[in-house]
């Protein structure tokens, strides 16, 4: 895959080409292994009544009732599978999971946003500059206020952002580097 | 204040929270505020972007989100899908996300068939899924017919006139992506735009926009727009209010919670500290 970059022939994109699209395969495939795997995993400890097999039980029973409808009937607008299972269970399920992080998010503000300390100080007056900056009213507040976080978000975000960025770059580069020497080979299992 | 009463506060039932949430939350449900965001540079480039494409233009839209984000992005997906029918531009979309086919099938046919009355195969067409994340963006490089044979629906792609001479990127004039986190705006960047020449545009969860700006301050991504605000403020542009604006009255109440919390969290703290200090 990196020799197509430097060598832009036909045959090595060819192969690039036909190594991309067993990748697909691989990644479609690995679909059905996790499927089978949490199967064999929860199916075995509902069967033997392992610790907290009536929820395992609940997940195999969620998962047929899934994959089958789905099979039988489709996933397309007006299908059962997906007007009763998808958009009338699972979309408000997953929408409630996330709505439900407002209310843990305040909790977790009352207590843990605690001016102990000067960093601590930084990030609690930061937090509550873009906060009171992201609503709607903010340049009614104080005019300013969109441009502070504006600057926020452009300058000391960005700044942190990037070094993150670069930092993690460099990091994968060189552990790609160590698999390909043989230096890593924890992988396999190794030390 | 007593030590007792402050210890009290400090140990608050977080039950006390929830309820102040839920009455902020809901409060807008039965008096709506009516607020409407001031447009950010980043969402007035995501519109000028768009409104300088000429009629006819070839658009390819990755949405890539979940039901779990349905609430701050599908508004942003569809204001989106909105501006490009206004516009008369000829929009591709595909997704990446495997729980995303069937609500993205939605969002397609309610503005791009219904209330534009646009024809399928002729002015937009959804391919629907294809697994295999990076893989599949490289691949759309080297042949989008190949990596998505048929449409969401099994016709063939090469029976789709929108699909006429159609190869790779290199047809399109700009990429859209509404993307929830992986594999998203981040893998575009990184695996697209510069190695394909292919102009992005991403609308991404309030989250993952701190990651995000540094690649639109490098002029990698052309515009951006941030959560339910940023759908808020370009429903306002586009001139079509809908769920993001009324959410704007929620989200507003909600900051002000947690802000008041904050600062009620500190107050009690410091007095706690102080009584201390005397005792």
């Amino acid at each position: 895959m990196i020799v197509q970059f430097f060598i832009p022939h036909p045959v090595v994109n060819d192969i690039a080409n036909r190594l991309q699209n067993w990748a697909i395969i691989v990644i479609s495939f690995s679909y059905v292994l996790g499927s089978a795997n949490i199967l064999r995993i929860n199916g075995e400890l509902v069967y033997r009544r392992g610790s907290g097999w009536p929820y395992k039980l609940v997940l195999v029973a969620a998962f047929f009732l899934m994959v089958i409808p789905g099979l039988l009937f489709g996933i397309k607008e007006g299908s059962w599978a997906n007007d009763r299972l998808f958009a009338y269970t699972y979309t408000p399920l997953a929408s409630t999971m996330y709505a439900s992080l407002a209310f843990f998010i305040a909790s977790a503000a009352f207590r843990a946003f605690r001016i102990r300390t000067w960093q601590a100080s930084v990030l609690a007056i930061t937090a509550l500059v873009v906060m009171l900056g992201r609503v709607p009213i903010s340049h009614l507040i104080w005019d300013e206020l969109p441009g502070i976080v504006d600057w926020i978000m452009n300058v000391p975000n960005t700044v942190a952002q990037r070094g993150i960025l670069i930092g993690a770059a460099l990091g994968a580069i060189a552990t790609g580097l160590k698999v390909i020497l043989g230096i890593e080979r924890s992988y396999l299992g190794r030390d | 204040m007593g030590q007792s009463t402050l210890q009290k506060m400090e140990k608050m039932d977080r039950r006390w929270v929830f309820l102040a949430m839920a009455i902020a939350v809901a409060f807008p449900l039965f008096f709506k505020l009516g607020l409407a965001p001031k447009t950010t540079p980043p969402v007035r480039a995501f519109y000028d972007y768009i409104e300088s494409l000429p009629e006819g233009s070839l658009v390819l839209c990755s949405m890539d989100y979940d039901p779990g984000s349905k609430a701050e992005l599908n508004p942003m997906c569809l204001s989106v899908l909105d501006h490009l029918m206004q516009r008369k531009l000829r929009v591709v979309v595909i997704t990446l996300w495997s729980t995303a086919p069937a609500m993205v099938e939605g969002n397609v046919n309610e503005v791009c068939r219904d209330k534009y009355g646009r024809l399928y195969g002729v002015d937009y067409a959804y391919l629907g899924l294809k697994e295999g994340r990076e893989a599949v963006m490289v691949a759309m490089g080297k042949s989008l017919r190949r990596t998505f044979p048929s449409d969401f629906y099994g016709t063939t792609v090469d029976s789709l006139p929108i699909m006429n001479g159609v190869e790779n990127y290199g047809q399109f004039d700009v990429l859209i992506n509404v993307s929830a986190g992986y594999p998203g705006t981040k893998e575009y960047v990184q695996y697209v735009t510069s190695r394909f020449d292919i102009p992005l545009l991403s609308g991404a969860s309030a989250v993952s926009v701190p990651e995000y700006s540094a690649y639109y301050q490098s002029g990698q991504l052309r515009g951006l727009l941030t959560g339910i605000t940023g759908a808020a403020e370009y429903e306002a542009l586009i001139n079509v209010p809908g769920l993001a604006i009324t959410a704007m009255d929620g989200q507003t109440m909600g900051h002000f919670v947690i802000i008041a919390f904050i600062l009620f969290g500190n107050i009690v703290y410091f007095m706690t500290r102080r009584n201390r200090g005397r005792s």
